[in-house]
């Protein structure tokens, strides 16, 4: 049992980080006010340009390539969530629809680029993220094994930007902009700020996170394009919710989600978890999040002005 | 007169959005390399050429009219239904599974498969219903959830119960006398996918007209959607329409699956959200959620996905380009409440000059007439 734990745990990690991250992004665009339905969409904006990088540069710079494509992944993440963010902040379209539209041209634009490009719609990496060994950390008795051995540059990557982000919303200036805009945005207009713009910047960082996510996703775990991201940006969006729009509670909750996932992936293959039916495992995140629902609606945490377009002449 | 100004208007509304999606379709044709012209001749050709691919957009399109349907009917209760997905999963697996299950007669098993998947969609919508009725918990989030949970719930009883001989992937073709498909049908439209789902779709569209436009329900179901304070304050209960309006969403949106999962195909494939219950948002907005603008809405849909596999064989543009063009046109939809208010805008400055025109010539009339 130890021993599985020992296994299962580097791919459960692997698994969180890329919800981790995209969750992260969701709540930076929501905190602003603006729902974010097109996670799904933004992170399969990632992957594609993740993919299609890699496999551009993997043969003439395979050291850099991954990193490469990363970058262009956010670039072109934060690129496409301007869609979302000119609906919504300067037409004040239903945010929900346009969400839903990021999603459907997400799909349709880059499965219809990658078909121009391999035939088959799959975009394959050669060479994904080597997996490393944190030297001195790892030696560290049960915690050492769990978090430090196997892991891969991404997590770190991903956990520094957390802190970060924290960092960013709660302790500066912008965040408690951005964060106001979220509330009450009248009265955060009335105080100079601009909402506009706040709500520009945080729906980019969103598209930023979520093409950092799907990048992610394809050079730890998938190692393909494969014209879907499977449900994952919706997981990350339930994760925003059970996470309570909080930074830690979305650690907590992608984790959760992300060990429920992983045993259910390998429940076919060892023979200790194969008791547990698949189905529990696979809708309990989907479950819990709309127990966490009812359960929070009372004292629902949920950004105030979420969902409404900023209207000035409203003041 | 009213509502004629209000249909013409929506009727601009939607032929504009359509005008941007087929635009922003060309241009990704253009830009890849492709002649946007051959590709939408062939796009139209695919879908409309002959008696067969006729048939093959009427029958593409069925779910689509169920899913449009779907989306309309609990916009108009105010409520934002994106479970269509889930619930046509959960409709079609009612009808599969009575379809693999019983040996019945046809006109039977059809009307108890018919049910089921009535029954399934319903029962998958009116939890978030309840849950938005009783807790307040936002439907849209609830029915992404509920999406998710029919996935999974799919893709481990397909596997577990109705396994293929073949594949683990997808359940058993389903016996004839499961299916929508009828020999005369079929052999009508040279052995095109038609079925009887497209009959009982545009009898659907009736119903659905007649309950929002003649009956009580359908009075109380708009007055909430219009004010939700003020239909309660008027004696409706909110709570029970909202769940109510939910369920027959829902219900149409099985029913589509239905006509999708033992209609259009013959099994059911795990590991696929069915893109029509998100289509069905397009529909349902293209159609300005009026039952007959969905009706007509899905059928151009059908005939974009009909057309799009012949218009990549004969030219190199992939078949995405139709969910692309589906996908402009309902961002565009979303965006086009601006639209919509210049439009307004510009009707209100030509009254208003209209008006001020009358009242100087009144003036003047006065003014003469006083001298």
């Amino acid at each position: 049992m130890v021993d599985l734990i020992y296994q299962l745990f580097p791919y459960a990690i692997a698994f969180t980080i890329p919800l981790l991250i995209t969750s992260l992004g969701g709540l930076f665009s929501e905190r602003s006010g603006v729902i974010n339905i097109g996670l799904e969409g933004l992170m399969l904006m990632g992957m594609f340009v993740g993919a299609f990088t890699i496999t551009r540069l993997e043969m003439t710079n395979p050291g850099t390539a991954v990193w490469i494509g990363l970058l262009a992944a956010v670039f072109f993440g934060a690129l496409f969530a301007l869609l979302h963010a000119f609906a919504c902040v300067t037409l004040n379209a239903n945010q929900v629809i346009s969400g839903i539209a990021i999603n459907m041209i997400a799909s349709a634009v880059t499965v219809y680029l990658a078909r121009l490009i391999t035939g088959s719609g799959n975009i394959q990496i050669i060479r994904g993220m080597s997996r490393i060994t944190v030297p001195i950390l790892s030696e560290i008795p049960i915690l050492g094994r769990l978090f430090f051995t196997q892991t891969y540059a991404t997590t770190w990557l991903v956990l520094f930007i957390l802190a970060f982000a924290t960092f960013l919303l709660y302790k500066t200036r912008f965040g408690l902009r951005l964060r106001a805009c979220g509330e009450h945005p009248h009265a955060a207009d009335s105080a100079g700020v601009n909402v506009y713009l706040m709500r520009y910047l945080a729906v980019m960082i969103s598209g930023a996170c979520a093409g950092l996510g799907g990048a992610a996703f394809i050079v730890t775990l998938s190692g393909e394009f494969s014209g879907t991201a499977a449900g994952l940006g919706f997981l990350a969006l339930a994760a925003l919710i059970f996470g309570q729009w909080k930074p830690w509670g979305i650690l907590a909750a992608t984790f959760f989600f992300g060990f429920a996932s992983t045993i259910a992936n390998v429940s076919q293959v060892i023979p200790a978890l194969s008791q547990i039916p698949g189905i529990y495992l696979k809708t309990f995140p989907y479950v819990v999040t709309l127990i966490a629902l009812v359960l929070s609606s009372k004292s629902s945490q949920a950004p105030k002005a979420i969902g409404e377009p900023y209207d000035k002449g409203k003041r | 007169m009213k509502t004629k100004v209000r249909v013409k208007k929506d009727l601009y509304m939607s032929l504009f959005a359509v005008l941007l999606g087929l635009i922003a379709g060309a241009i990704l044709m253009a830009a890849t390399g492709n002649n946007p012209f051959d590709g939408f001749n062939f796009l139209f050709r695919g879908g409309l050429m002959n008696i067969e691919r006729i048939g093959n957009t009427l029958a593409t399109a069925t779910p689509l009219i169920f899913a449009g349907l779907s989306v309309a009917f609990a916009f108009k209760t105010g409520l934002f239904n994106i479970g269509g997905a889930g619930q046509m999963l959960i409709g079609g697996l009612c009808a599969t599974a009575i379809g693999l299950t019983f040996d019945w007669p046809k006109p039977i098993l059809l009307m108890a498969i018919i049910i089921a998947s009535l029954i399934g969609g319903a029962l998958w919508a009116a939890l978030p219903g309840f849950l938005k009725a009783r807790f307040n918990v936002h439907e849209v989030v609830a029915t992404i959830m509920m999406n998710w949970i029919a996935y999974w719930a799919v893709f481990y009883i397909i596997p577990q119960y109705f396994k293929g001989p073949f594949l683990e992937t997808e359940s058993q073709r389903i016996p004839a006398a499961a299916s929508l498909k009828v020999p005369w049908l079929t052999s009508l439209f040279s052995g095109s996918y038609i079925n009887l789902g497209i009959f009982i779709a545009i009898i659907f569209v009736a119903i659905i007209a007649f309950i929002l436009e003649r009956t009580t329900l359908g009075y109380e179901l708009k007055a909430v959607g219009y004010n939700r304070d003020a239909a309660e304050a008027s004696g409706i209960s909110v709570n029970r329409n909202i769940i109510f309006s939910m369920a027959i969403a829902g219900a149409l949106a099985g029913l589509g699956g239905a006509t999708f999962y033992v209609g259009f195909a013959s099994n059911m494939q795990i590991g696929v959200l069915p893109n029509q219950g998100f289509d069905g948002i397009a529909v349902a907005l293209l159609g300005a959620n009026s039952p007959w603008g969905v009706f007509l809405a899905a059928l151009f849909f059908g005939l974009l996905h009909t057309g799009k596999g012949f218009m990549n064989a004969m030219t190199s543009i992939p078949p995405e380009i139709a969910d692309t063009i589906i996908a402009t046109i309902i961002y565009f939809a979303a965006t086009s409440v601006l639209i919509e208010r210049n439009w307004d805008k510009i009707k209100k400055i030509r009254l208003t000059s209209l008006i001020n025109k009358r009242k100087a010539e009144q003036l003047e009339a006065d003014s003469g007439g006083e001298q």
